[in-house]
């Protein structure tokens, strides 16, 4: 099946892992993602102010597209996701946001929120079946105790993401069972690593992934995977002394379809 | 033609402010069959009924219109009136001048003219009212309670008291309830065990009551003073009155890894159980799903050793049928799940436990033998952090939890950080509160011997995160006194999980159809003056099934209950409403329209023999209403296609009569 | 104290929150991960809004500590959302007229070789109009 895909800023360059991966990974299960043309980027963060509209267009534009190639959306990077949903959000429910979106994009027929945005995440759940990435596996990570992190974007705000039980959320423990690892779950998996602070306060920062690391260590983590490069960024660059990698690049080597590294 | 009299009350200022009272009384003075109007400033006082009585007399009325407040208020009083004066009590009618005119508007003018539209309406209608008179029913002499908690047991030992027969329904192994499973109670801190066990064993040995345990309410058809009621008694594969309750089966059966229900989960039981020592009815049950012998036929142990014979493999559920007058709802609460409140990490962690499971932690007779101790390690914790108001008091749109406050929890929440600290004054502990409500009798003193005498610490803010690393819980926190984000190493967490409604309630009020609130707790007839009765006539309701309550204000309900159900338990016949239902036979054409919709089954047929105009005769089946099962609810007048249903009090024509006069 | 209800009032249309519904537990301070950076705590802002006592808000250096990590807004039991008051608050701190909080000429000293562009965007977007 195809969707089309919304890749984002980050994962062109310094996470290019991420976007790699999940291209080869989906193609082995089937899925064709078809990337957007002139995808602008989605700026990062969601400005919650139901007045700000310039800095949601980039998003609506990916919708609209969306929408009209009548196949779902999908995002892998969180910051993306949590973007693009939230833009969707306040598509479907904000009228006056809506009518002056419109407006400003002059879009033929209008945007009123119809695409429908999965995460990669969601996307293996529900649209391929945990079951069937099993069946794919060609190399277990049997034994390998995994920990995820989910950080804040994938999961909040819960009412409009929708994604997972925010304060238990089991989407990436069930990939990684799927994948014959033992996930490691642990308290702070759904805390935020610091997002943007770190480039104002990197000592807060430091503060937030140092707790995040030594909650998943104490749980008997050896390895930690994530969907956001911030958030890799952040636990990386404060120290992990495990290694941190995306979902997809674990994906890929046990689907077998890591094939060469691409980092840059 | 009638004689009418018509009576409009200023009701002080509430009608007069809005309403030209005399305008009206005027105005009225030349509708069809008015022959008296007047005005007064309270109708419903004693002087403004002697005057309705002195007009009825003087005036030779026959039919009374009052202008006034909603007939809900006072229209039973004006009945009353009216028969002091030698009427009949339905030839009164009310014109709601109050609630449907003067209080929602604001303009003299509008209102005077909605008041005389109204009161033209109560007119038309009376000139066709025709005396009625109510029925009879017999009244069951035996009470129904529903639940075995304290509530239930303390209304049926009430009702017994007095001499009626009362069944209890318990839909667990034993009667206690929740209590049951208490270690102290608030705030004198009497043993839970101690005061319920002996109301408990009263229940047993009354010999005016029968308790059904590991029993459900089915079905309950009927009214009040008869509703028949259908008890599934599910099989317990042990002969009740067999088996004496020795446990030789418990120590022997092989199936012993079964989660406690008793101890919340926290220790195990067997496939065959007694849930605690003081058990009533003390026999044993099997658990279908835990049993072998039951599953696949293999083993038979208990059964072997039964020197009683009591185990009966074959046993089914039991269906009881019963009459009774009145029915007590008495169904109880449970905790919330802690599911959707995960950050505080109660599926992560064994530590972090609700204030249920620590009653049962701090019982002597739980799973610790009242040792305060992790459920994780089992080691003697220093740092108890107690969390106030986890699912209560939360807004709905926040998606989880409840709106309403638990009214328990500040409470058993300083009984258990006090005891703590009493019985381990090694430990540091903390209390986190959004407020302390304590409002009851030693109440507030109780809190402050918590935090003054026993050193507790309360600090006013939420926990916000609880995180487990290594054998701690870290959690943090806002002390919003001291302006700071606090981070304890707790060895032991206790959530004050919100409490609801046990389950069974809302199926429960639909057999009854008793009303419940959003919140599935039973709604009382008056939030006021009639706190204990269902606005179903004959259901009553005792304990936390109608709101949060603690075991005081529980134990008052369920006597409170237990007074009105005697109250009417006493009466031999009830008057009914002779508002109901007729049919008229000769338009009826026996199409059983009226009867599908009657929720009363008030409804039957008859197959009737007819004079033709032919001479000849002819058998036709036709409707049929029974007057002591009708609730006068109208639902036949409006299914039945040829207009043979009718309702008295509210005939077709007086309604049409209404319609005319408010739309002339 | 002088109290600006005008503010006040353009602060919840833009954040769409009902500061009223707060009941003070204080669970956002307690779950808000950047708390310990703050001169001014999430319950504050909700609080201070809601008397409209917003200048002090405005003029502090807290409005680009919240991580908009929503940690709060989920956790909060009424509903209130914190992040978004604070979020409105800032964003009319920024529009006024020359009061990005961050520069392009900024960026140079941030920037590391490992430095991934959704930091500066995202920075971006939060600290400047």
């Amino acid at each position: 099946m195809k969707v089309r895909y919304f890749p984002g800023c980050t994962l062109k360059n310094r996470a290019k892992d991420l976007d790699t991966y999940a291209y080869r990974s989906a193609e082995a299960l089937g899925i064709t993602p078809e990337e957007i043309e002139n995808w602008q980027c989605c700026g990062g963060v969601f400005t919650t102010a139901r007045d700000e509209v310039a800095t949601k267009l980039a998003s609506v534009r990916a919708l609209k597209d969306a929408s009209d190639s009548n196949l779902p959306l999908v995002t892998v990077c969180s910051a993306c996701h949590n973007v693009i949903k939230q833009t969707n959000h306040a598509m479907q429910t904000n009228k006056e946001f809506s009518d002056k979106v419109n407006r400003y994009l002059e879009a033929d027929g209008g945007y009123n929120g119809e695409a429908e945005v999965y995460h990669y995440l969601e996307m293996l759940r529900d649209l391929v079946g945990f079951e069937k990435v099993k069946e794919r596996v060609v190399n277990s990570l049997k034994g390998k105790k995994i920990a995820a992190y989910y950080g804040c974007l994938l999961l909040r705000p819960h009412k409009v993401m929708r994604m997972d039980d925010p304060e238990n959320p089991t989407v990436m423990e069930d990939l990684l069972r799927a994948l014959g690892a033992d996930a490691v779950v642990y308290a702070r998996r759904n805390e935020c690593c610091g997002g943007y602070i770190s480039v104002e306060s990197p000592d807060a920062a430091k503060k937030n992934a140092n707790a995040i690391l030594e909650n998943a260590k104490a749980a008997g983590a050896e390895m930690i995977i994530t969907a956001c490069p911030l958030c890799k960024y952040n636990l990386v660059k404060n120290g992990a002394d495990i290694p941190v990698v995306y979902f997809t690049e674990l994906l890929a080597e046990a689907l077998g379809v890591k094939g060469e590294p691409n980092e840059t | 033609m009638q004689r009418v009299g018509v009576f409009v009350c200023w009701c002080g200022s509430n009608i007069a402010g809005t309403v030209d009272v005399q305008a009206v009384s005027e105005a009225l003075k030349n509708e069809p069959g008015v022959v008296f109007s007047a005005n007064y400033q309270y109708m419903c006082s004693q002087a403004g009924q002697e005057m309705i009585k002195t007009a009825v007399k003087e005036h030779h009325l026959t039919g009374i219109v009052v202008c006034s407040c909603s007939p809900r208020m006072h229209e039973a009083t004006f009945r009353k009136t009216a028969v002091a004066a030698g009427l009949n009590p339905y030839m009164v009618e009310i014109a709601n001048i109050r609630e449907q005119c003067s209080w929602v508007h604001k303009d003299v003018t509008a209102g005077t003219e909605k008041a005389i539209i109204l009161g033209k309406a109560a007119i038309a209608k009376v000139n066709l009212n025709t005396p009625l008179t109510p029925g009879e029913s017999p009244v069951t002499k035996r009470a129904l309670v529903i639940g075995g908690g304290i509530a239930g047991i303390q209304t049926a030992l009430d009702i017994a008291d007095a001499g009626f027969p009362v069944d209890v329904v318990e839909k667990q192994p034993t009667i206690g309830g929740k209590m049951a499973q208490l270690d102290k109670t608030f705030p004198t801190l009497d043993c839970a065990a101690c005061i319920l066990t002996p109301k408990m064993v009263d229940v047993a040995q009354n010999d005016k009551i029968r308790i059904f345990s590991y029993s459900e309410v089915t079905d309950v058809r009927g009214f009040v003073g008869n509703f028949d009621v259908t008890i599934k008694k599910k099989a317990r594969f042990v002969k009740e009155d067999v088996c004496t309750g020795c446990g030789a089966c418990v120590e022997k059966c092989p199936m012993k890894k079964i989660p406690n229900e008793f101890n919340l989960g926290m220790d195990n039981r067997h496939a065959i159980y007694i849930p605690f020592a003081q058990a009533v009815p003390k026999v044993a049950t099997i658990d279908p799903d835990a049993c072998n012998m039951l599953k696949n036929g293999k083993c038979g142990i208990c059964s072997k050793v039964c020197a009683a014979g009591a185990i009966d493999y074959k046993q089914k559920d039991e269906i009881i049928e019963e009459t009774y007058g009145a029915i007590v709802v008495a169904t109880g609460f449970n905790p919330i799940s802690m599911e959707k409140f995960d950050e505080y990490a109660y599926s992560q962690s064994k530590d972090v436990i609700t204030s249920l499971e620590f009653e049962r932690l701090t019982n002597a007779a739980g799973p610790t033998a009242g040792m305060l101790v992790r459920p994780s390690d089992g080691k003697h914790p220093h740092t108890l952090v107690f969390v106030q108001c986890v699912g209560s008091r939360c807004e709905s749109c926040a998606e989880k939890g409840k709106e309403y406050c638990s009214k328990i929890c500040c409470m058993y929440t300083a009984k258990h950080a006090m005891l703590t600290r009493d019985k381990y004054p090694d430990t540091e502990v903390y209390v986190f509160y959004v407020d302390v409500r304590t409002p009851g009798k030693n109440f507030d003193e109780f809190y402050r011997r918590a935090v003054e005498e026993y050193g507790v610490k309360y600090v006013k803010g939420m926990v916000g995160k609880i995180v487990p690393e290594g054998d701690k819980l870290k959690v943090q926190a806002s002390d919003l006194i001291a302006n700071k984000q606090l981070h304890l190493d707790a060895d032991l967490v206790v959530l004050a999980a919100a409490i609801e409604p046990d389950h069974s309630a809302r199926p429960l009020a639909t057999m009854l159809t008793a009303s419940m609130d959003t919140n599935d707790f039973f709604t009382e007839a008056h939030p006021k003056l009639r706190p204990v009765e269902s606005p179903t006539a004959g259901v009553f309701l005792s304990g936390t099934c109608q709101g949060p309550k603690d075991i005081p204000e529980t134990v008052s309900q369920a006597g409170a209950a237990a007074s009105k159900v005697i109250g009417l338990l006493v009466k031999d016949k009830l008057t009914g409403n002779p508002c109901v239902a007729i049919a008229n036979e000769l338009t009826c054409n026996g199409c059983s329209s009226c009867e599908r919709v009657c929720p009363y089954g008030a409804i039957s047929y008859l197959d009737k023999e007819f004079r033709m105009p032919d001479r000849t005769t002819k058998i036709r089946r036709v409707a049929s209403v029974n007057p002591a099962v009708c609730q006068g609810c109208g639902a036949c007048t409006v299914a039945c296609p040829s207009g043979a249903m009718d309702l008295n009090g509210f005939m077709n024509n007086q309604i049409m009569a209404e319609v005319d006069a408010i739309c002339k | 104290m002088k109290h600006n209800n005008d503010l006040r009032e353009e602060i919840l249309r833009m954040s769409g929150v009902d500061t009223a519904k707060c009941m003070k537990c204080g669970k956002c301070s307690a779950t808000c991960p950047a708390y310990d950076e703050m001169e001014y705590h999430p319950h504050q802002f909700v609080g201070m809004v809601e008397i409209g006592e917003i200048e002090p808000l405005l003029s502090s250096e807290s409005l680009y500590k919240c991580l908009s990590c929503f940690a709060c807004v989920d956790r909060c039991p009424r509903g209130v959302a914190p992040a978004k008051v604070v979020e409105a608050v800032r964003l009319t701190a920024i529009r006024r007229q020359g009061a990005n909080h961050m520069t392009a000429n900024d960026v140079p000293l941030i920037l590391e070789t490992d430095t991934p562009p959704q930091l500066l965007v995202s920075a971006f977007r939060k600290y400047t109009k």
